[in-house]
């Protein structure tokens, strides 16, 4: 065995123990800042339900002593609960209206990006907002009048209560006039399914939801990222926001918010399909 | 005198568990129909939503109150129609030449593959139709999108099958064998026999398994869901309209429905349910018939 080689054996061993006693460290760490007790109750948005209930759980199992509910309520009923302490803390998928900020201090822990996918097949690249809408309502059926082929648009939608359809329909402005005759998907992955097998398809999905088998048009000439969203150029993406009383200080509900903020919160941000605030 | 005292005490106990394990099932049924009668009529009994609009609106806007379930109502019923239309006389053939014509190799492996599709979980039938059936359909489709009637028919048409043959099967095989024979007796083929005198003969068991069949295309939902559109309006004209059922409304929205919402998703339920006893009710009557005969 050569001497550099030795050298670079004995380098790797001691630098992966020193990751594996940081990982030690870091997550004794954790635990011991977090080690709290008492009930935290949290309800709001229901698009955030995924992370906030995995985060919950996670906070739990790090803090035995700890109870925690979350109720998906809808972003209103949250800021309402959050602002009357009936909520320790609320979440929404929305910003806040400046009447409903006063007394609530607010932290934004992910972003969530909408795309609008388009069989890989079609031509069309870029769409503006207000065609996004008179596609979505009806007023425009055929991609000639976007500047694609002479074929008609199949509009695909999510089912009515989705956090995503709500979001979608909110910012293109488009609540309650959806086309009739638009097919209804459940959840992302068969909308995504959907678009990826029909040609003349458009639909809407989270942006970790689009992969090669779709693609994402841009928006107003702008690319659907993640950085796109983060420098707020790609307008379709919402905050997800945790607020609670600023004049109500809980040890625990704060411990929970830090746990969310911190690193290890925000991977379970992204495992559950959320954008990081961190990046 | 002590030992019969104890079998008859035991005798007691055993039917006592019996009789506690037929329980669950009544109890279940009662709990079930309680459960969605109590929040399916509510909305009514409340007059928060009229029955009347519920029953012959077109259109489904939730957060527009307009919770019409006839276009529904449409699309449950011809998508039913056209799978039975199609499912039963293959299965009925398939039954035939199992019990009638195949030779005890050829039946048994006919007989395993029904039964294999009879396993099958239903949102894997629905991933074949979207995989397979929705993208054929929409090459003969003058519509722009595969998600169609025809579609749900085709998939329900497969799903039915193992439900129709297995019972048209047993019911041909329970005709006795003198039939067949005084047939032959009379100069008749195998074919006229076949028509003439088996498949009559076990007409009520053929029956009772068509409306078995029926039950389980109008209250399939995972596999439809994938394959039928859920268009939020619009009574079905053509073979190539989407369709929304009964069931996959319940689906769709059930998870994220609060209030009037959900009641008249539960409303959704009572109406399904009645259907599916009305379906109970005649296999019940056929069976009474042939018990009859």
């Amino acid at each position: 065995m050569s001497k550099s080689f030795k050298k670079v054996l004995v380098s790797l061993l001691v630098g992966a123990s020193v990751l594996a006693f940081a990982g030690c460290s870091s997550s004794d760490k954790t635990a011991l800042k977090a080690a709290v007790s008492g009930e935290i109750n949290g309800g709001g948005s229901t698009s955030v339900q995924k992370i906030i209930d995995a985060a919950g759980s996670e906070f739990t199992a790090l803090n035995p002593d700890a109870k925690f509910t979350y109720s998906g309520t809808g972003s209103s009923d949250g800021i309402k609960g959050a602002a009357a302490d009936t909520y320790s803390f609320g979440c929404s998928s929305r910003d806040l209206k400046t009447e409903e900020q006063p007394g609530l201090k607010v932290a934004t822990f992910a972003y969530d990006g909408i795309a609008l996918i388009v069989n890989p097949a079609n031509t069309v690249t870029n769409l503006t907002k207000e065609q996004l809408t008179k596609i979505f309502t009806g007023e425009i059926t055929n991609w000639s009048e976007v500047g694609g082929a002479d074929a008609p648009i199949v509009v695909v939608s999510r089912e009515d209560g989705s956090g995503t359809r709500s979001a979608t329909e909110e910012l293109l402005g488009f609540a309650e006039k959806l086309k009739a005759d638009a097919t209804i998907k459940e959840g992302n992955g068969n909308v995504q399914t959907t678009v990826a097998g029909n040609a003349n398809a458009i639909g809407y999905v989270s942006l970790t939801f689009v992969d090669k088998t779709v693609t994402a048009v841009n928006v107003n000439g702008v690319k659907a990222t993640v950085d796109n969203v983060l420098n707020k150029t790609y307008t379709l993406s919402r905050p997800f926001l945790i607020f609670y009383d600023e004049k109500k200080t809980d040890p625990a509900t704060q411990a929970f918010i830090d746990f969310l903020m911190s690193e290890d919160g925000q991977k379970i941000v992204t495992k559950e399909g959320g954008i990081t605030v961190s990046k | 005198m002590e030992a019969i005292k104890r079998k008859k005490l035991r005798e007691r106990i055993i039917e006592n568990i019996f009789l506690l394990c037929a329980c669950v099932a009544v109890i279940s049924l009662l709990a079930i129909t309680f459960f969605v009668f109590y929040n399916g009529l509510a909305p009514f009994v409340s007059n928060s939503y009229s029955l009347w609009s519920f029953l012959t609106g077109v259109e489904w806007r939730p957060g527009s109150n307009m919770y019409g379930i006839f276009y529904m109502i449409v699309g449950s019923v011809l998508a039913t129609f056209g799978a039975i239309l199609i499912g039963v006389p293959v299965a009925i053939l398939t039954a035939v030449f199992i019990a009638e014509m195949a030779g005890s190799r050829a039946g048994k492996v006919i007989r395993f593959a029904v039964e294999l599709l009879a396993g099958i979980p239903s949102v894997l039938y629905g991933v074949f139709g979207l995989g397979i059936i929705v993208p054929y359909v929409l090459k003969i489709s003058p519509m722009a999108q595969g998600e169609s009637l025809l579609a749900t028919v085709f998939v329900l048409a497969i799903m039915i099958l193992p439900t129709v043959v297995s019972i048209s099967e047993t019911s041909l095989s329970a005709v006795p064998k003198e039939y067949r024979e005084g047939s032959y007796a009379l100069g008749a083929s195998k074919i006229q026999t076949i028509f003439r005198v088996v498949l009559p003969a076990a007409k009520s068991g053929i029956m009772t398994g068509v409306i078995l069949g029926i039950g389980r295309a109008i209250g399939e939902t995972m596999a439809v869901m994938l394959v039928c559109g859920n268009p939020i309006a619009g009574i079905p004209t053509s073979l190539f309209s989407q369709i929304r059922p009964l069931t996959t409304n319940i689906a769709l929205e059930m998870g994220y429905a609060s209030g009037v919402h959900q009641e008249l998703l539960y409303s959704t339920g009572v109406v399904l349910f009645v259907f599916i006893m009305i379906i109970n009710f005649a296999v019940n009557r056929i069976v009474k018939t042939k018990v009859g005969n």
